[in-house]
């Protein structure tokens, strides 16, 4: 098989536009920004399944947001003053914190994946979401 | 989403950027939930803080020109002339904090900086469509008053000011203010704390939900029901109950489910309640302080802070505050109330919420709430919470337990 095949194109809904390209890292939990490290990225929730994980700059696959609307937003607004916030979202149900969080730092999020992002993504893999087009774009870790 | 021809326009822009970037904010928000359309709000409220995220967002508003187009009220961020007495606030905080207030000036926000601002600044009546933040405040609004709103963010219920609209979703519609769990009251509520204690244990075994609480028998005063409201927001999300016979949207339990079955059934009896209390008392001996008034005290409990603190002495070396409303104050400085807790050594304290950079002070202290919601925010080392009778008490002896 050639290199394409490894490439698979989906089709998904914007909820907050643009463009963003990166590693994906999955988490099957919901993520709460305010328990990460606002100058690494490094998610410090000890009982999370993405504890001691880096989510800067990465395309970041999870169900849903969790806590509070102030600390949810002042979480990811942290991260992305440090430059270390997710470069694009990828969510199954969303709430109004979490589109509030992705809209004050311009992150592009999405949903409704033609396919259960779960099983179509995997940590390591490069995705490219482009929102205003309404795509996903995964290429397989080959390793 | 359907967009009117109004809607389209602002969205490109040719209302000013700021109202541009709040509808662009509703629309998304719309999208998420497969709204088919906007519709019209009367009133908002905006749960204002001294965080840099709040600052972006009403500063970007302010700076675009957007101005609120319907009533729009302010919670508490922090009195800054009053704290800048006291204590040393770092610069850098201090400066947000007035930049926030600055901006919501600009934008025409009422500036009631009041958790509590149903109760005189900003009044929902029966059935209105309305975008109010604040966990405590959309339970109350939602239930107590049966006006409807979501659990809104800080920008989102400006955003619905700024636009005098919502997405039209979630809570309002009919269908999705169902009850969802029965929560059958077998305690005996005594006073406000109970009440507290309540919420607290309900929002606990709830998590997120639509309470529908039996076998209260009587009435539910206004600071039982804010309480309530506000301690079922701290271990859960409550954004709507039902005491059916005292609230007012559904005068059955049948009415509140709408006909259909609980998903859900706990029982509260007084084991519970004691249970919830000593799961509270951290540490006992010697205190530094007493936090009173979050969610902000009504007039009503400035009062009573007052008669118990009538002729009496707080202990040297213990602070004591009570935070309350501009509007309760300035009723309570004209009845007497002020004067007889100033008198006492206490504090009554204006446009402030306890979780914020003006408490530096007491980052490594000891002390006494009645609300487990101001212990939770951890700006101190450890508060216990009971009673206001007995933190009052507490105060004057300099100890508890």
């Amino acid at each position: 098989m050639g290199l394409k095949s490894l490439e698979i194109t989906l089709k998904c809904h914007k909820i907050i536009g643009g463009y963003g390209e990166g590693e994906a890292l999955v988490s099957h939990e919901p993520i709460c920004f305010y328990l990460t490290d606002p100058k690494t990225g490094v998610v410090r929730e000890r009982s999370h399944e993405l504890a001691g994980k880096n989510l800067a700059n990465k395309v970041l696959v999870f169900p849903s947001g969790k806590a509070s609307s102030v600390v949810q937003i002042d979480g990811l607004f942290k991260l992305a003053s440090h430059n270390v916030a997710p470069k694009a979202m990828i969510v199954k149900d969303v709430e109004t914190v979490l589109v509030v969080s992705a809209f004050m730092v311009k992150v592009p999020l999405v949903d409704k994946l033609e396919k259960d992002p779960f099983e179509v993504i995997h940590t390591g893999d490069f995705v490219k979401v482009d929102a205003e087009k309404g795509t996903v774009t995964i290429t397989k870790r080959t390793s | 989403m359907y967009l009117t021809k109004e809607e389209e326009r602002i969205l490109n822009g040719e209302s000013g950027e700021g109202t541009q970037k709040a509808l662009e904010l509703l629309v998304a928000i719309g999208e998420a939930y497969d709204a088919e359309r906007m519709i019209p709000i009367s009133r908002a409220h905006a749960a204002s803080s001294g965080q840099e995220g709040d600052l972006y967002f009403v500063e970007l508003l302010a700076n675009g020109g957007a101005r609120c187009k319907v009533p729009t009220s302010t919670n508490p961020v922090y009195d800054l002339e009053y704290f800048d007495n006291l204590f040393e606030i770092p610069k850098d905080e201090a400066e947000v904090a007035r930049r926030v207030m600055e901006a919501y000036k600009r934008v025409g926000a009422i500036l009631s900086w009041s958790c509590i601002p149903y109760m005189a600044e900003n009044i929902p009546l029966y059935g209105e469509t309305v975008a109010f933040s604040e966990s405590s405040a959309t339970p109350y609004v939602n239930s107590v008053i049966g006006a409807r709103t979501n659990r809104e963010a800080a920008q989102s219920a400006l955003a619905a000011g700024v636009i005098g609209k919502t997405p039209e979703y979630g809570l309002h519609i009919k269908e999705n203010r169902k009850g969802t769990s029965l929560v059958k009251v077998e305690a005996t509520l005594k006073d406000e704390f109970d009440y507290t204690l309540l919420g607290y244990y309900v929002g606990k075994q709830i998590g997120y939900g639509i309470p529908v609480l039996t076998g209260i028998t009587k009435q539910p005063n206004t600071e039982e029901l804010i309480n309530f409201c506000a301690m079922s927001n701290v271990p859960g999300a409550i954004s709507m109950f039902y005491m059916p016979g005292f609230t007012v949207e559904a005068s059955t339990v049948e009415e509140a489910f709408q006909g259909d079955a609980p998903e859900d059934k706990i029982a509260v009896t007084d084991y519970e309640l004691k249970q919830s209390y000593e799961e509270l008392q951290t540490t006992s001996g010697k205190i530094d302080f007493v936090m009173l008034g979050c969610p902000h005290y009504t007039l009503k409990q400035v009062e009573e802070v007052a008669r118990l603190l009538n002729g009496k002495k707080i202990r040297d070396g213990v602070s004591f505050w009570v935070c309350t409303s501009a509007t309760a104050k300035m009723l309570a400085e004209r009845i007497g109330y002020v004067d007889v807790i100033e008198k006492a050594g206490g504090h009554v304290v204006v446009d402030t919420c306890i979780d914020e950079p003006c408490w530096i002070a007491y980052k490594n202290k000891v002390g006494m709430t009645d609300s487990p919601k101001c212990a939770y925010y951890r700006r101190f080392k450890e508060a216990m919470v009971a009673r206001l009778q007995d933190c009052v008490e507490a105060a004057i002896k300099g100890k508890w337990g």
